[in-house]
């Protein structure tokens, strides 16, 4: 039996601004398992962003999160001081954003801030923390890490930083490591590198990842299970098997089809999904992909609950009806 | 397609930046951004051109847009060298040569609508006036998925996908013959790219264009290519058809390169992606020709 490492429920997040309220996030509810790696997708402005910031309650005004409960190891996040937060953060949660070089100070050497966080994690002396530092380096592919430990971030390239980036969230071996967008920015021969990382992660470690990106590819590789996200709600949850071989929902479908087949191979006429995302300052209070699928239908202009087509593989679509609904009100994924 | 007639021809291109003078104004610190460059776009063809970033791609780009001088070597568009022209006798390439940016935002006005933009070029190249542009432009629009009703909005209005279409309205209104598409896809969702490169293909045939296509998603750039150069610290490293650099990939670099292509299916999830990295020297002595190891396909030395 898997343990249950993280459950979130019914979390939504807002942002007032000037023309209204966006609805960055309307109500999702997923889990993640001790070791496991869950691939968070979706486009742009889907808001799998905010759910991660509002998970390590990092959500600041103008932004409110209300939730029922963002529940770790049993314990309500949402419920936290910062004191508390501070002991938790980079300890069992760790996170890597896409832009390594704004959480990495430029006026400290690497091997300062890496035994830094060594030091007060793992309660090692100096010596032992910058033996463990390079250590982490090599890990993730760094050479000659002695003399790396020695320079400042901008001596590394944007690839290296975002190694050492993960070297750090890794060093403290968080129980869950939220990964979001970490190879977006970087050339197609580093993010190999980084997602080979990812991959030896998945076999030989305790520390569960959710990895957040809009490519269908980096999902393929080294996850699991894959969460879809569109218009600021869970549209699929599945296997990455159940999402690539048996995908239900329309979104997904239309995701998969628009990338090219047989790695461009084939000149085939590409297929597109017509159209672009809902606005959030003012979504559509029925399914939020109504406008651009090809299956749309009077009843999807009520919001779908969720339906259970096979254990663990959801789908908020009224053609997945007939199913099982999981789901309470408004679609929930339990 | 040997047989058709090459539209542009680089020869030894090179482009260095200085990074450094000394008190007597002389370069001591030189970055040989494009270092010795040769390659052939065919009319009507896709000429994709791949490599980590830094590696001189756009920089070749803008040198055949002439927004550079270069350093050495030629560009002949059509048949004409346009390295030495001054901006006068330039002004026709300006038209026939036209560009597609990666983040359309920047490359917006925000103060002007959609009809002022699209404008601008056929106002610099004297094509068309008045009602007869404002017809043409609106007719444009629909080509590129856009409406009339489009016309006098602003770019802030617009999501990126449609922001591209835009600029893509704005580089056809003077009836370009060659666009240097710079990573024209790369800042939209995977369901927007495939709208926008279903576009520019449906556009080339009914145009006859020629595409300098420029990316880092390997799949669609082999999807939309005819041949695709490699690039590889300021040297092209390897030139073939596209199905011929995949299948049949030389150099190292293109190997390593290739090898970390991911593809979307759990079953290969199985590999390693990464390959030990290719390293050679910036800026290395010489001979820039590359070699033709079967027709067509290029590689350089390694
Ligand atoms: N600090 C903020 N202020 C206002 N709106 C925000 C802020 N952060 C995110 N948003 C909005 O929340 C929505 C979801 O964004 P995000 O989670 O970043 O999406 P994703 O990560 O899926 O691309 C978007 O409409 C975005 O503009
Ligand atoms: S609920 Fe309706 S509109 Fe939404 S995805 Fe399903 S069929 Fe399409
Ligand atoms: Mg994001």
């Amino acid at each position: 039996m898997t343990e249950r490492l993280l459950s979130v429920e019914d979390l939504k997040v807002s942002f007032s601004t000037r023309d209204g309220e966006n609805q960055a996030v309307r109500g999702v509810s997923f889990h993640i398992d001790a070791g496991e790696t869950v691939g968070i997708v979706g486009e742009s402005g889907s808001g799998k962003s905010v759910t991660a910031k509002a998970i390590m309650s990092l959500i600041t005004p103008p932004g409110k999160i209300t939730s029922r409960n963002v529940n770790f190891r049993g314990e309500n996040l949402l419920n936290l001081s910062e004191k508390q937060w501070r002991k938790l953060r980079g300890n069992q949660i760790a996170m890597v954003f896409q832009d390594p070089m704004t959480s990495l100070n430029p006026v400290k050497k690497i091997g300062q801030q890496l035994t830094e966080v060594i030091r007060r994690h793992r309660g090692l002396n100096k010596e032992a923390a910058l033996t463990e530092a390079a250590n982490m380096l090599r890990q993730v592919g760094i050479s000659q890490p002695e003399q790396r430990l020695q320079q400042y971030p901008h001596e590394f390239s944007g690839g290296m930083r975002q190694r050492v980036m993960i070297a750090m969230a890794l060093s403290c071996q968080p129980e869950l490591l939220i990964a979001d967008e970490p190879t977006t920015a970087l050339d197609a021969t580093i993010q190999a590198q980084i997602l080979d990382l990812f991959k030896e992660l998945k076999g030989n470690s305790h520390t569960a990842v959710a990895l957040i990106t809009h490519d269908l590819g980096v999902v393929a590789q080294v996850c699991t299970r894959v969460i879809v996200m569109y218009g600021g709600l869970i549209m699929e949850e599945g296997t990455v098997e159940d999402i690539f071989y048996r995908p239900q929902h329309p979104y997904t479908k239309g995701l998969l089809r628009s990338i090219p087949k047989n790695g461009g191979k084939s000149k085939e006429r590409l297929v597109p999904i017509e159209g672009s995302p809902p606005d959030l300052l003012d979504p559509p209070p029925g399914c939020p992909f109504m406008d651009r699928c090809p299956h749309a239908f009077a009843r999807c202009a009520e919001r779908p609950p969720v339906f259970e087509l096979s254990a663990g593989h959801r789908s908020m679509c009224w053609l997945a009806d007939g199913e099982v609904s999981v789901g309470v009100e408004g679609g929930t994924f339990a | 397609m040997s047989e058709s007639k090459i539209l542009v021809d680089v020869k030894n291109l090179k482009k260095h930046f200085s990074k450094g003078k000394d008190i007597w104004g002389r370069d001591t610190d030189v970055l040989k951004a494009v270092d010795g460059v040769s390659f052939q776009i065919r009319k009507g063809e896709t000429f994709g051109l791949v490599g980590e970033s830094g590696s001189g791609k756009s920089t070749v780009g803008r040198c055949l847009l002439r927004l550079y001088d270069y350093t050495d070597g030629e560009v002949s568009f059509d048949g004409q060298q346009i390295g030495g022209l001054g901006e006068k006798k330039l002004k026709p390439f300006r038209r026939r040569i036209q560009s597609i940016f990666q983040d359309p935002y920047s490359s917006l006005n925000p103060g002007l609508n959609v009809l002022e933009l699209i404008s601008e070029p056929m106002k610099i190249h004297g094509t068309h006036q008045g009602e007869d542009r404002k017809e043409i432009i609106a007719a444009l629009l629909e080509k590129v998925g856009l409406k009339r009703e489009h016309l006098y909005r602003f770019p802030h209005e617009f999501s990126g996908g449609q922001r591209q279409r835009i600029s893509i309205a704005r580089a056809l209104s003077v009836r370009p013959e060659f666009v240097v598409c710079d990573e024209p896809i790369s800042a939209l969702d995977v369901s927007v790219q495939a709208q926008v490169v279903n576009m520019l293909e449906d556009l080339q045939a009914e145009f006859g264009l020629t595409y300098l296509f420029i990316a880092h998603d390997l799949s669609m750039v082999r999807h939309i290519s005819d041949r695709i150069g490699v690039m590889y610290a300021g040297r092209l490293v390897e030139v073939a058809e596209s199905d011929e650099l995949y299948e049949n990939p030389q150099h190292p670099y293109t190997q390593a390169l290739l090898s970390s292509i991911l593809e979307p299916d759990p079953k290969k999830a199985g590999q390693r992606l990464s390959q030990n990295g290719y390293t050679a020297k910036r800026g290395g002595e010489g001979n820039s020709e590359l070699r033709e190891v079967s027709p067509g396909h290029f590689v350089a030395d390694f």
